[in-house]
């Protein structure tokens, strides 16, 4: 079924599709849509989750490890300052290897307070053990929540996963959406039999008991080698929903990138827009390309080194900062191809911040700096006032 | 506890996947001081039994009798709330001469 909804509204109608046991959220600009969404679906009697409405984000992930340590399906969601209150339990979730879900609407974690797009949350998080999937539009948001949902509960990788989304932009922006049947959803995603249920009386076990120095280390080592997993089972069940909806999934998206000369690297909804400049150029002759990744963690090193293959001028646009440092996804697509053989030269780009806009003249002016062999190793800022890129 | 098991073979997440483990785990290691009961100043009102966090106390028959050391981490509480200052913390170094 083909409908209009908005990023959040694909979210939540993921979410009610899965219907997942227990949803413990708090309400933040611009998750609210999603948590309202939820709500609604619960107060209407459609879906039969326990929504708790807790105090705070610290309480939201706190509900949502407890509920899943007993032997729930949890789904939350949240952003920016919300997800800095929680992450103190965001590591405990993935170090306990509990396959919550939550939905992120990525925004500022500011000061000052901003609520608008960037991705200074989901790249705070980013070394916390939990997948993360990065999502163009409403679509990919809805579809990537029900492939969270099967990789966090595989039996191989039991981890968290962050479905992201670009605040505002994405999540309240209304697209054609194509709705699975909830029947054909609820085969997908599958009944969650788990592990080591507390609740399991007949199998008495404690989680989240204290790991001393002799133990804890093991227990990060196991962490580290389940996201080694994710990121092997990851494709399969990419290729699962793919049959479903004939749509394609993976670790990254190539677009013109076969034949192209220089490739600009961007994540989420302004990928889209790369796409309508590659196509522009493309009519003019310029091999341009874009590759848009979107597993973040686990990183497809290997696969985004393949991706590249021989072009020589690279462009990454990153929407954080990693202040005194260089730029998140800029530093893994080096890493990526410090091992590729040959020496692309990587622009490291900074845009967006705090939800400051980017047009495709600026994707343009980027792709011209590329062709005309004008990259350097200094980080460049796209429309910052005072900047010149 | 086999504390040389491969990261590969432990439990997942340190998760304890049997009950009544801590009986395995000696917190008594922990001790910097360790409380010396007297017996013969003891009025037997049991209040150390009650106050102790760790439960290291054995009351048998409505009478204390001596702490259990394996599991007493010397925390003090018992000579604390003694009323009759039958229970004193010494260095455990003491008595490892």
């Amino acid at each position: 079924m083909r409908v209009a909804i908005t990023g959040a509204q694909a979210a939540a109608n993921a979410m009610r599709q899965i219907n997942p046991d227990v949803v413990p959220v708090y309400p933040i600009s611009p998750q609210t849509a999603i948590a309202e969404t939820f709500a609604q679906f619960v107060a209407d009697g459609i879906v039969d989750s326990e929504l708790i409405r807790v105090e705070s984000e610290h309480s939201a992930m706190s509900a949502a490890v407890g509920a899943s340590a007993a032997g729930a399906r949890v789904m939350t969601a949240t952003a920016a300052n919300g997800l800095a209150l929680m992450i103190e339990i965001v590591n405990i979730a993935s170090g306990l290897r509990l396959p919550i879900v939550m939905n992120i609407t990525n925004r500022s974690i500011g000061g000052p307070i901003n609520i608008h797009c960037d991705h200074s949350d989901a790249m705070m998080a980013r070394d916390l053990g939990w997948i993360q999937l990065f999502c163009e539009d409403n679509q990919e948001v809805y579809d990537y929540n029900f492939i969270a949902m099967r990789l966090s509960e595989h039996p191989d990788v039991l981890l968290p996963t962050m479905v992201n989304q670009d605040g505002f932009i994405t999540s309240h922006t209304v697209e054609n959406v194509e709705l699975l049947d909830d029947k054909a959803v609820k085969k997908f995603v599958g009944e969650y039999k788990p592990k080591n249920p507390l609740l399991d009386i007949r199998k008495p076990v404690t989680a989240g008991s204290f790991s001393l120095p002799y133990s804890y280390f093991e227990t990060k080592r196991q962490e580290a080698d389940a996201l080694d997993r994710a990121k092997v089972v990851y494709p399969k069940i990419c290729e699962e929903l793919g049959k479903i909806t004939g749509r394609k999934y993976g670790y990254l998206e190539r677009y013109m990138l076969d034949d192209a000369e220089v490739a600009i690297i961007v994540m989420n909804s302004t990928a889209g827009t790369a796409k309508a400049v590659v196509d522009m150029m493309r009519q003019r002759g310029k091999k341009v390309g874009l590759l848009k990744p979107i597993m973040f963690r686990p990183f497809p090193y290997a696969e985004i080194r393949e991706a590249l293959g021989k072009i020589g001028r690279i462009a990454v646009l990153d929407r954080a900062e990693s202040l005194g440092a260089n730029a998140p996804l800029f530093s893994e697509i080096q890493n990526a191809m410090f091992n590729s053989g040959h020496k692309p030269s990587i622009q490291s780009y900074i845009f967006g911040l705090g939800g400051r806009e980017i047009l495709e003249e600026d994707i343009e002016k980027v792709f011209s700096n590329l062709l005309s062999g004008r990259v350097g190793i200094e980080k460049r800022y796209i429309r910052c006032n005072g900047e010149e890129f | 506890m086999d504390l040389n098991v491969t990261w590969q073979k432990k439990p997942q997440a340190g998760m304890i996947d049997k009950p009544g483990t801590a009986i395995e785990f000696k917190t008594g290691s922990w001790r910097g001081f360790r409380p010396v009961w007297n017996s013969k100043k003891c009025i037997q009102c049991v209040l150390c039994a009650v106050y102790c966090p760790e439960n290291t106390i054995p009351v048998k028959e409505g009478k204390r009798v001596e702490t259990d050391l394996d599991f007493c981490k010397g925390c003090g509480r018992c000579a604390a709330i003694c009323p009759v200052k039958a229970i004193k913390m010494k260095p455990e170094g003491e008595f490892k001469k």
